[in-house]
């Protein structure tokens, strides 16, 4: 699994209620059930990942997940995770809300855009910026976010969303190794993930 | 349902296989319908597959759609040209896994394939019912098919499973008899017939009895509908396929002739595949079972019979884990309806996996074979019967 995912899994109590958002072919959902037997569930937008990951035994729907966010009853689960999607958000702060409507706790993850190599690339070539984490030119990235870890901070002040824990790692977008950067994060950080708690 | 019945290509079959009957409601008042009239004595026709475990546990019920019966799987002989409808699921090593499994089917009360129904004899003028048979529901249907289960003894049902009105049978179990269902697989069906679907289905009873055989319902020493049935089916048909579907098979291509008739003679070969069904159709179904198996379709409305008009309510009354599937196709029972059940079943906070499948072929791709359906139904399965700790077949 890969390295963010194995972070977000630690942070995960057992037996707990977990909607993941976007959860692919289901393999952050397929380990915490087996390690950790949560009740999980996923909604997936492609059919092909979704499909496998119904296959897999999972719960999972097949879905966009704005609308299928919002059938939820308050606090029905204990959390909600959105992983390396926040990107590909139209509207990050309503989905935000939406996940701690839902949820008690949000996760959030995604890769940070002002990590060191990109600034290099965008100053010494003066190009948009393309790293093994954001692998897309300008006109065909499915990423229409770019998020430094600092704006995030301050876009989750701005909301009153309190960031409950934070940690910044360094990892290859599908590496199953990393390490944790707790030095100037905003600069030597490839992802950050951010535990958010209900808004003040 | 249509004519999709076909020989697998693996060549595996559960091979031969009996039709059974069960009678129910002989004495006394026999059982009541939804209509406030009651039916009795009731017989079922039923198949079995596959072995029931030590605590029968590992039972799955097969619901068939509209026209279809107790038939799923293997053959009745040795010489039967063809397996029972969904021999491309159910069998050894097939998503519907007979060495896992034990399988049930019966053939619905208003049927015509062995279950009591209007062609069945009336005990009180020793005549065909005919139009003096009740008018029954898909309540009515999985009452009796509980009585069956009770017979079996089993209690509670690992799965019950089925497409179309089949599916419509799987929701109602659910929400009728939450004890004793664990997972239910309604796949390409709907809580509620749209005004479309009922208006497909009046113009196919309409043709029954505007057939001056019908006779009000009194053909069985007269003479069949026969011409006003196959109509109904043809139209039936129609729905059951897409768009994309029929320019693949047929297009505008002329059947057995190169240039235009100029008659009424069936020069595409569209026309003439729905007079071959048509047709075929009539050698195998009543007219009158016809009419009332397509009016309990459309009385079908889970949320006003089991919520009061809310589907959420309805849904409250269930407790077992759902997999609901769509077809991308299928407009007699659009995704959108999937997706107002699993919206519902989501707000009871109820374990529900959801997936529309991209598949050319309109409302009939439940029955086609298709690896993604394959897949989804075995993995489902196996988490539902690891979940509650069933043993296989013994």
């Amino acid at each position: 699994m890969r390295f963010d995912l194995q972070v977000i899994a630690s942070w995960i109590e057992p037996e707990s209620k977990v909607l993941d958002l976007g959860c692919r072919t289901g393999s952050l959902l397929a380990y915490l059930t087996r390690e950790k037997q949560i009740y999980g569930t996923g909604i997936e937008i492609d059919e092909n990942a979704a499909g496998e990951a119904i296959s897999k035994g999972l719960s999972v729907i097949h879905g966009d997940i704005y609308e299928e966010i919002e059938d939820y009853p308050d606090n029905a689960f204990d959390y909600v995770i959105l992983s390396q999607a926040l990107m590909q958000v139209l509207d990050p702060e309503t989905l935000i809300r939406e996940m701690l409507r839902v949820g008690k706790l949000g996760i959030v993850s995604f890769p940070n855009f002002t990590h060191y190599k990109n600034r290099f690339q965008m100053f010494f070539t003066g190009r948009a910026p393309m790293s093994k984490e954001l692998p897309y030119e300008w006109h065909n990235s499915p990423n229409i976010r770019v998020i430094p870890i600092i704006d995030f901070r301050r876009f989750c002040r701005a909301m009153n969303v309190p960031i409950v824990k934070e940690v910044a790692i360094s990892t290859h977008h599908h590496d199953e190794k990393g390490r944790v950067i707790t030095f100037l994060p905003n600069l030597f950080a490839t992802f950050g993930i951010f535990m958010l708690g209900q808004p003040e | 349902m249509s004519e999709y019945i076909d020989h697998d290509s693996t060549g595996q079959s559960i091979g031969l296989v009996t039709k059974h009957t069960f009678t129910f409601g002989e004495s006394g008042q026999g059982i009541s319908l939804d209509s406030g009239r009651s039916l009795g004595p009731v017989k079922l026709a039923y198949e079995t597959c596959g072995t029931l475990n030590s605590d029968k546990s590992n039972a799955i019920l097969i619901c068939h759609a509209l026209t279809g019966d107790s038939h799923m799987a293997g053959y009745y002989s040795e010489d039967d040209p063809k397996p029972g409808w969904w021999d491309i699921m159910v069998g050894p090593g097939k998503p519907l896994d007979t060495d896992k499994y034990f399988f049930i089917c019966s053939n619905v009360i208003g049927g015509c394939m062995g279950s009591t129904g209007p062609v069945s004899t009336n005990p009180e003028t020793d005549k065909p019912y005919g139009t003096a048979f009740p008018v029954v529901t898909i309540g009515d249907m999985v009452q009796c098919q509980r009585h069956l289960i009770d017979h079996l003894g089993i209690d509670k049902l690992l799965a019950v499973v089925g497409g179309s009105v089949g599916g419509m049978q799987v929701l109602e179990w659910s929400v009728r008899y939450p004890e004793r269902v664990r997972a239910a697989l309604p796949l390409a069906t709907t809580t509620k017939h749209s005004a479309q679907a009922i208006a497909f289905n009046e113009v196919a009873r309409q043709a029954i009895m505007a057939d001056p055989k019908w006779n009000k319902g009194d053909y069985y020493e007269s003479g069949r509908p026969e011409h006003g049935l196959a109509v109904a089916r043809m139209v039936g048909h129609i729905t059951y396929l897409s768009d994309e579907s029929m320019r693949h098979k047929f297009d505008r291509r002329l059947q057995d002739r190169v240039e235009l008739s100029f008659d009424f003679e069936a020069d595409f070969q569209v026309e003439s595949y729905l007079r071959y069904q048509g047709n075929k159709f009539v050698d195998r179904f009543d007219a009158n079972s016809f009419l009332y198996l397509t009016k309990a379709a459309d009385y079908f409305n889970l949320e006003n019979t089991y919520g009061d008009g809310s589907l959420v309510a309805a849904f409250s009354r269930a407790s077992c884990r759902y997999l609901v599937i769509s077809f991308t196709s299928d407009w007699l029972y659009p995704t959108y309806q999937s997706k107002t059940m699993v919206k519902a079943m989501k707000k009871n906070g109820l374990n529900v996996s959801f997936c529309e499948i991209e598949a050319p072929w309109g409302h009939d791709a439940f029955l086609l074979p298709n690896d993604r359906l394959n897949g989804l139904l075995t993995g489902f399965l196996d988490r539902v019967t690891a979940d509650c700790g069933i043993g296989g077949a013994q």
